[in-house]
């Protein structure tokens, strides 16, 4: 065991793959010699060679568009696009060809393509650094769209995403990249993918969250035990597969759901889950479902970014409001 | 990549200059016989037969749309001599990465008319061609299949491999991002893709003088540090050269090739288009007087090898095709698991739930009767 970051977690992951499979070659924009702007891949270049780890030209279409074209000739590439808000010239790709070459082909080929990228706000970044666009992946259909919230879940999933043979779009929360040190197993171990996990068990509401808001929820949910408020905090883990198993488990016995997200509200994470909710636990429910979280506003730069990013305070609030109903 | 390094060919025609590559004349006659590749008279009796067999299958496809009996076709007349010219060029461990408009090299790959025409009937099986080694599907999404060929191209060069890759693009293509930033990887990761443009004149209704404003297609090349050729695509001798040489340079691990092949496209864009809304019948009069069949029909004849039977062939080819459409048309069918199980290696909870709820339904109305 050591304690690690998410950054070490996912590195170490990456590590242990590169060792195991010559197969999994690893690009993208400042990835090889600087070992990303976050420090992801760091040191892998030097380990690896230059053939399995580089620096590629700047442009998100390409490094996409050529990882489809390493996956059906045999590699396993994992990409990492910059940031969430640079993601979109390589959408185009993503969607018409990464998500569909395995039907297209009526599975000739397949894209295991592992597409990483930092995502979500509370970091005083400039524009297009601080967003959280999972649904737009998650309405992909072929695509399986993964976040982890701790060091210890994002090495298992990094693993199992580096083994999966469909593509996985890797979201990597980076407020939290090196925020939450913890103890992991240095030795290879995976996680499923499409599997969410309780986090607390409690009676009174559900709460669903996923990367950097499962901290800022367990802030609130102290601040709700206080207030005598059992809550039962579910980490989604997986945007698409969606484990509608663990929702409706939970939902049935709290009869309250609120989601936690800091992606814009309407056609949502969370629009999906008060779906869910209403589909598996109608009659169960005491209250409306809710959903905290981020405007349908650009998100702003630091200045105005507190009256965006939802606080554990906020979400006490809504707590509190849900139960009370 | 130095000037010393390049093969004669892109040397001497230097797309800066304009130049084209052509061996035979609009009228057939070889005007370059020192670039005349060394082809057995039985090799150009095969192209000739592989041109007709593309040109009667198109024909008929067409017809077959006319006729009501397939959803839709791009047809491939007057572009023959780039496809056959890339066939006879393309070995089985190469790599094609097609785009929609090379019907002749994907028949060179091992791809049937069977499955061709099973694909514009609207069945995925078809445009996969399964039994076509290193053959990826047909490609509508306009130029992002460069980026595929180059990715391949880089598989090919860490497992080094001794492969090309062979990839395709029209000239309104040309346009998109994803062409120049796929020339842009291929240049800096040298890897042995043969980029072809088939430059038809029209991307659908608009000619290629709207999409650039450059000397000609191949010489964005220069920008990206890989040798371009324009080469007179109706001429099956010059594409035969540029590919024979393209890929030789290739798989010499020098890096990729852009190719501009000149042709024009006498068919429609699709059988939903109508040419007559955006050209004149007089240009295309003009460009069919270059019929890439008919000008290496009067090189054959010049030379003497001529011995097709041209109405005999075309008749055996017909019944040939008809039987491959027959039998695609008999496998018109489509169950709904081809809806659900390619889309993951694993099908998820989400999609099992709704096929189920569709099933429940179908068995629903069955009772309902």
């Amino acid at each position: 065991m050591s304690v690690m970051t998410m950054v070490k977690a996912i590195n170490n992951a990456l590590d242990i793959k590169l060792n195991e499979d010559e197969n999994i070659v690893i690009y993208g924009e400042d990835v090889g010699v600087e070992g990303g702007v976050f420090r992801v891949t760091e040191g892998l270049q030097k380990k690896y060679g230059v053939e399995r780890v580089f620096d590629s030209p700047l442009a998100e279409s390409g490094i996409v568009g050529t990882a489809l074209g390493m996956a059906v000739s045999g590699l396993r590439p994992v990409v990492e696009l910059q940031f969430d808000g640079f993601t979109f010239p390589a959408f185009n790709q993503i969607l018409t060809n990464v998500a569909r070459i395995q039907n297209r082909s009526r599975g000739k080929y397949g894209a295991p393509v592992v597409i990483r990228f930092p995502y979500g706000g509370g970091v005083n970044a400039l524009e297009h650094h601080s967003e959280s666009p999972e649904a737009l992946f998650a309405h992909i259909p072929g695509l399986k769209v993964v976040i982890p919230s701790t060091p210890h879940d994002a090495k298992g999933m990094m693993i199992s995403a580096l083994e999966s043979d469909d593509p996985i779009i890797f979201m990597e929360p980076k407020r939290i990249y090196r925020a939450i040190k913890q103890e992991a197993p240095d030795e290879k171990y995976s996680l499923p993918l499409g599997k969410a996990k309780v986090i607390q068990d409690g009676s009174d509401v559900t709460v669903v969250a996923f990367g950097a808001m499962i901290r800022e929820c367990q802030k609130a949910i102290a601040m709700a035990e206080e207030a005598g408020i059992s809550v039962e905090l579910i980490d989604l883990r997986s945007i698409y597969p969606i484990d509608r198993e663990t929702i409706r488990t939970s939902v049935r016995k709290t009869g309250r759901m609120i989601v936690v997200a800091e992606a814009h509200e309407s056609f949502s994470v969370g629009s999906e889950l008060i779906a869910i909710t209403n589909e598996e636990a109608f009659l169960y429910l005491e209250a409306p479902p809710r959903r905290v979280m981020g405007y349908d506003t650009v998100v702003p730069l630091a200045q105005g970014e507190k009256y965006y990013i939802i606080s554990p305070d906020r979400i006490f609030y809504e707590i509190e409001k849900t139960v009370k109903f | 990549m130095t000037q010393e390094d390049l093969p004669a060919i892109f040397r001497d025609f230097n797309p800066l200059e304009d130049k084209m590559l052509q061996i035979i004349d609009r009228e057939g006659n070889l005007i370059r016989k020192d670039l005349m590749p060394e082809l057995e008279d039985e090799t150009i009796i095969e192209a000739y037969r592989q041109m007709l067999y593309e040109r009667t299958a198109d024909e008929m496809a067409v017809s077959y749309q006319r006729q009501g009996r397939m959803y839709t076709f791009t047809p491939n007349l007057g572009q023959e001599a780039i496809h056959i010219a890339a066939g006879m060029n393309i070995r089985h461990e190469d790599w094609l990465v097609p785009s929609f408009r090379e019907m002749g090299i994907l028949l060179s790959k091992g791809g049937t008319m069977k499955e061709m025409f099973l694909f514009y009937l609207g069945n995925e099986w078809g445009g996969s061609f399964q039994q076509a080694h290193h053959t990826l599907p047909i490609s509508i999404s306009i130029g992002t299949q460069f980026h595929h060929a180059t990715g391949v191209g880089y598989s090919v060069k860490y497992r080094k491999k001794d492969e090309a890759v062979f990839t395709f693009i029209g000239d309104g293509g040309t346009s998109e991002g994803d062409f120049s930033e796929a020339l842009n990887f291929a240049g800096v990761w040298q890897v042995p893709v043969i980029f072809t443009i088939q430059n038809n004149q029209y991307a659908i209704s608009v000619p290629v003088q709207k999409q650039t404003n450059s000397l000609n297609l191949a010489v964005k090349s220069v920008a990206f540090g890989i040798p371009g050729i324009k080469v007179d695509g109706n001429d099956f001798f010059a594409m035969y050269l540029a590919y024979k040489t393209a890929a030789a340079y290739a798989r010499s691990g020098r890096g990729a090739v852009l190719i501009e092949a000149l042709t024009y496209r006498l068919g429609a864009h699709t059988t939903s288009d109508d040419p007559s809304k955006y050209r004149e019948k007089e240009e295309e009069q003009l460009w069919a007087m270059s019929d890439p069949l008919i000008r290496l029909k009067r090189y054959m004849q010049d030379a003497g090898i001529w011995s097709i039977n041209e109405k005999q062939l075309r008749e055996e080819y017909r019944e040939e095709i008809d039987r491959q459409f027959t039998e695609a048309e008999k496998e018109k069918s489509y169950p709904l698991d081809d809806v659900f199980v390619h889309m993951y290696s694993d099908m998820p909870d989400e999609l099992r739930r709704q096929k189920k709820a569709y099933e429940q339904f179908l068995s629903w109305k069955e009772k309902r009767g």
